[in-house]
């Protein structure tokens, strides 16, 4: 068995055990600053940031910008174009999905990333197959770095999770940048200001 | 097995001056980019620093992490395999697939499935494979190997690739609008993910602690890949597993800030447990790995985490193209990383350096490439890999500048030729001359002026 | 203080104006320096080309030479670094280890050592600073683009010095000029390549001097303005901060 020739000569020609640093703390901006920070990153990296004041408001954005023809989906349950996900769905059905839209659980200032799990992607194939693509961020879960970030997910269990940062991009030709490789050609930030 | 060397295969890649200065503006551009992105980040060194200390842990552990990560995964659902080489991977992944009576596959950038040529294997096979990065689409077209692990393409001008894409997807020809022709292969690409039930993906990086992996793309191809396919074959050298989840902030601040720039990519996907209804494996791969991990001068080299930095900074490589490497990987760390699988074959490619150490300071890992470069160079010459001729030569320099007087009149026949008999040097044997006029010889050296002038 | 003047054997042959520069302006700035006649070479190009084992006869030599100096200076980096970084003698390992601590390139002798703060020089000229790699990465002599630090450039802090010179800014501040010792004739292509971009550089930015602190780099990329027959000059650093 390869398993055991390999482990062994790992364990053979390793070296003397090393430690782990520390974890990396920074201090954290103030909230206001967070907030500046992500939508100036979001616009950097190919998003957009539309500013609401209740969940709902996504709904006008939707009309407004599809058609009758076009099908949109979200597993939100306060949206108009809310689908009810079993989990089994075939993944391939989707292929025609104008604008999908998703509930974030937290989005990161530094580098204009959302966190996504799957029990909030309807379909795990969903949030990268849609043409358009928004994502719902409340002001209040965005962090400053990746450090927070992941103390965040902490031990939060998922079968898959991902972050997403600005709409699907290549920039093979040439080094020219185009928006819109395989995934979503466009990203939305629903941002979802707090209560004043 | 190439024969044909570094210095020759760049030597034919300067033929064409206006083309190098493209390449080398392209890639020094990403450079420009990585350092304003690096730039940006107060706490860089103290990032690369923490990387470094948490990759030489991995190396240091790696024995009980792989052990931990199988038992994790196992537990989440996911079939691990081991393949102790590159043969043994290739067919671990045919039979997964003939074992599912599939006979076409849709993989995303491996640079692991390149090193263990794994396309020709599979096709040799009957299986069909498309490669779904656009850059790794458009050089499988091309029918020619990556040249750059992040940027597979990066030799190659736009219209070549509109012409490509007229031979191969239909596009008009004398289209090389990159807009135009990323679409065309969206929409020739989205067929293949939808009509495929297997995806082969890289991996990123894989944690012992929870069993999951992570896999970074801008275009999305993995996941369209992987969230499509009724298989995921997920295949990655043993070195790529880091301790723990939160390890991951490290490495996703670094990683694409050295590639592109870019402060993270478009997606980072942790994929932890098949959907439902889907299979998961993991194919972990050795392939010399535990070898270059017993040598103690080479070892960190296995901390690498492939953004390629040390290519798009390396004077050279901007110089001579990724091709010039022939190997998988290209690039100074593909020039300390080859002499591992093949000696001989790659002897040359840590000589393809000027030691500027540029490498080793864009490195978000901090693996010492420039000193490793040098080590090599000891150890080939050592194994005997270098030509006699050049031997000779060291030897004769040696005996020279090993006694003053033999070094002192070496100096003045070699002053006297330059000054008297300049055709002996100024032709086309000596490399030198071929570009560059010879240095001038003063009437007397340092040492006979000093000699004049301070007499005790 | 006695210092060894360590001239690097293509110094000594070829450019013995920046070794006269050199030692002139180390007494001028009243070091008492003196010049080991038996010295060759540090053995570099043997190691660099893979044959460090060949050079057990250059090390001998060295420490004969020069074991018994409180400091060591020369001007080169790329040959102090070297030094630096590989000088061993299994029978004298502690006079090797000395060496290793007390060897000094010109420039960061000049700033670290001697703190010099005022160089009467004159050179009303524009010039291109050259950083040489392995002076530059390897040495420390200043703060490298890659790096996220505080900028510094211990050549800009004598050249500053100087009057009428004027530094030109370069499009690539340290890019390497590809010179690389054997390297320059192994991969002769990607060498002179490099080469000519660099001295383009300078070229570009309106340079009437380029200078470094290594003459290695400085004799590749006057092989290049020779050939382009540019009226440009290469200088090694010794030789501006010692011009009247």
């Amino acid at each position: 068995m390869s398993r055991a020739t390999i482990l062994s000569a790992i364990l053979s020609n390793q070296p003397q055990t090393t430690q782990l640093p520390e974890d990396l703390q920074f201090d954290c901006p103030a909230k206001a600053a967070v907030t500046e920070k992500f939508i100036q990153m979001i616009n950097l990296i190919g998003g957009r940031v539309v500013e609401i004041q209740r969940i709902e408001d996504i709904n006008l954005y939707a009309t407004a910008h599809y058609g009758a023809g076009e099908r949109l989906i979200t597993p939100i349950e306060e949206l108009d174009f809310y689908t009810q996900f079993a989990g089994d769905e075939d993944p391939h059905q989707f292929e025609n999905i104008a604008f999908a839209v998703f509930k974030t659980h937290f989005a990161v200032a530094e580098n204009g990333a959302v966190w996504i799990t799957e029990d909030r992607m309807g379909a795990r194939v969903l949030p990268f197959i849609c043409q358009h693509l928004g994502m719902l961020v409340f002001e209040d879960s965005i962090v400053s770095n990746m450090h927070e970030a992941y103390q965040l997910i902490g031990s939060q269990d998922y079968g898959f999770g991902t972050f997403i940062a600005g709409p699907s991009k290549t920039a093979d030709i040439e080094q020219s940048l185009v928006l819109g490789a395989h995934g979503a050609r466009s990203i939305i930030i629903f941002l979802l200001k707090k209560e004043l | 097995m190439s024969s044909i060397k570094h210095p020759e295969l760049s030597d034919i890649f300067n033929k064409d001056e206006e083309r190098v200065n493209w390449h080398d503006d392209t890639l020094w551009w990403i450079r420009a980019k990585r350092d304003k992105a690096a730039h940006g980040i107060s706490e860089w060194e103290l990032l690369r620093e923490t990387a470094s200390q948490i990759k030489n842990n991995v190396l240091s552990n790696l024995h009980n992490y792989l052990i931990e990560f199988e038992e994790k995964a196992q537990k989440n659902g996911i079939k691990v395999h081991w393949a102790a080489n590159a043969e043994e991977h290739n067919k671990i992944v045919l039979s997964l697939l003939q074992g599912k009576g599939i006979n076409q596959m849709v993989k995303s950038k491996s640079m692991l499935t390149e090193e263990c040529h794994l396309n020709e294997y599979l096709e040799s096979n009957g299986i069909d494979v498309i490669d779904s990065d656009l850059g790794e689409r458009i050089v499988q077209l091309a029918k020619e190997p990556p040249s750059h692990i992040v940027l597979p393409c990066i030799h190659k001008k736009k219209e070549e690739i509109g012409q490509l894409f007229h031979e191969h997807l239909g596009t008009e020809a004398g289209i090389s609008d990159p807009q135009v022709l990323t679409e065309t292969a969206r929409i020739h690409l989205r067929k293949t993910f939808l009509t495929r039930r297997s995806a082969l993906t890289g991996v990123n990086f894989a944690v012992a602690e929870t069993g999951e992996f992570v896999v970074c793309t801008n275009e999305g191809n993995a996941d369209m890949g992987a969230h499509l396919a009724d298989i995921h074959i997920a295949c990655m050298g043993i070195e790529k597993l880091i301790p723990k989840k939160k390890h991951l902030s490290v490495f996703l601040r670094l990683l694409t800030r050295s590639a592109t720039g870019q402060p993270i990519t478009t997606y980072s996907s942790h994929f932890k447990k098949p959907r439902k209804g889907q299979e998961m494996h993991i194919v972990l791969v050795d392939n010399g790995r535990s070898v270059q991990l017993g040598r103690e001068d080479f070892r960190n080299s296995l901390k690498c985490i492939r953004c390629g930095a040390c290519m798009n900074t390396c004077p050279v490589y901007r110089r001579s193209g990724g091709h010039s490497y022939h190997n998988a990987i290209a690039g100074p760390i593909g020039a300390i990383l080859a002499p591992n699988l093949d000696m001989k074959e790659y002897a040359d490619l840590p000589f393809a350096s000027t030691l500027c150490g540029s490498c080793t300071n864009v490195c978000p890992v901090k693996i010492d490439i420039h000193d490793q470069l040098y080590k090599w160079r000891q150890v080939i010459v050592k194994e005997g890999y270098t030509s006699s001729a050049k031997t000779v030569a060291m030897k004769v320099m040696d005996f020279t500048l090993s006694s003053p007087t033999r070094f002192k009149l070496a100096g003045k026949i070699g002053r006297w030729t330059l000054k008297h008999a300049p055709f002996t040097v100024n032709n086309r044997l000596n490399l030198w001359f071929k570009n560059r006029e010879m240095p001038e010889a003063p009437e007397e050296s340092f040492s006979e002026w000093y000699k004049r002038n301070n007499s005790i | 203080m006695r210092v060894g003047l360590f001239v690097p054997c293509y110094v000594d042959q070829f450019y013995p104006n920046a070794a006269i520069a050199t030692l002139s302006l180390l007494k001028k700035l009243g070091v008492d320096v003196y010049y080991p006649q038996n010295q060759t070479c540090c053995g570099q190009p043997m190691a660099n080309s893979g044959y460090e084992h060949l050079t057990k006869n250059c090390n001998n030599l060295f420490i004969d030479n020069f074991a018994e100096f409180d400091y060591i200076v020369s001007p080169s980096g790329s040959c102090v670094l070297h030094v630096k970084d590989h000088l061993h003698d299994e029978k004298r390992e502690a006079d090797a280890t000395g060496i290793r601590h007390k060897v000094y390139e010109l420039v960061e002798f000049l700033t670290d050592v001697l703190k010099v703060e005022k160089i009467t020089a004159t050179f009303p000229f524009k010039v291109g600073l050259h950083q040489s790699c392995h002076g530059q990465r390897g040495l420390h002599l200043s703060s490298m683009t890659e790096l996220v630090d505080q900028p510094f450039s211990k050549p800009m802090q004598l050249l500053n010095q100087v009057k009428g010179l004027k530094i030109i800014e370069l499009t690539r501040p340290d890019e390497c000029c590809g010179f690389g010792g054997t390297f320059c004739v192994a991969e002769e292509a990607v060498s002179a390549k490099m080469g000519k971009d660099r001295v383009d550089d300078h070229l570009m930015n309106g340079a009437e001097f380029i200078t470094a602190a290594d003459m290695s780099c400085l004799m590749h990329m006057e092989g290049i303005l020779k050939r382009k027959n540019s009226k440009v000059k290469v200088l090694h650093i010794a030789e501006i901060l010692n011009a009247e």
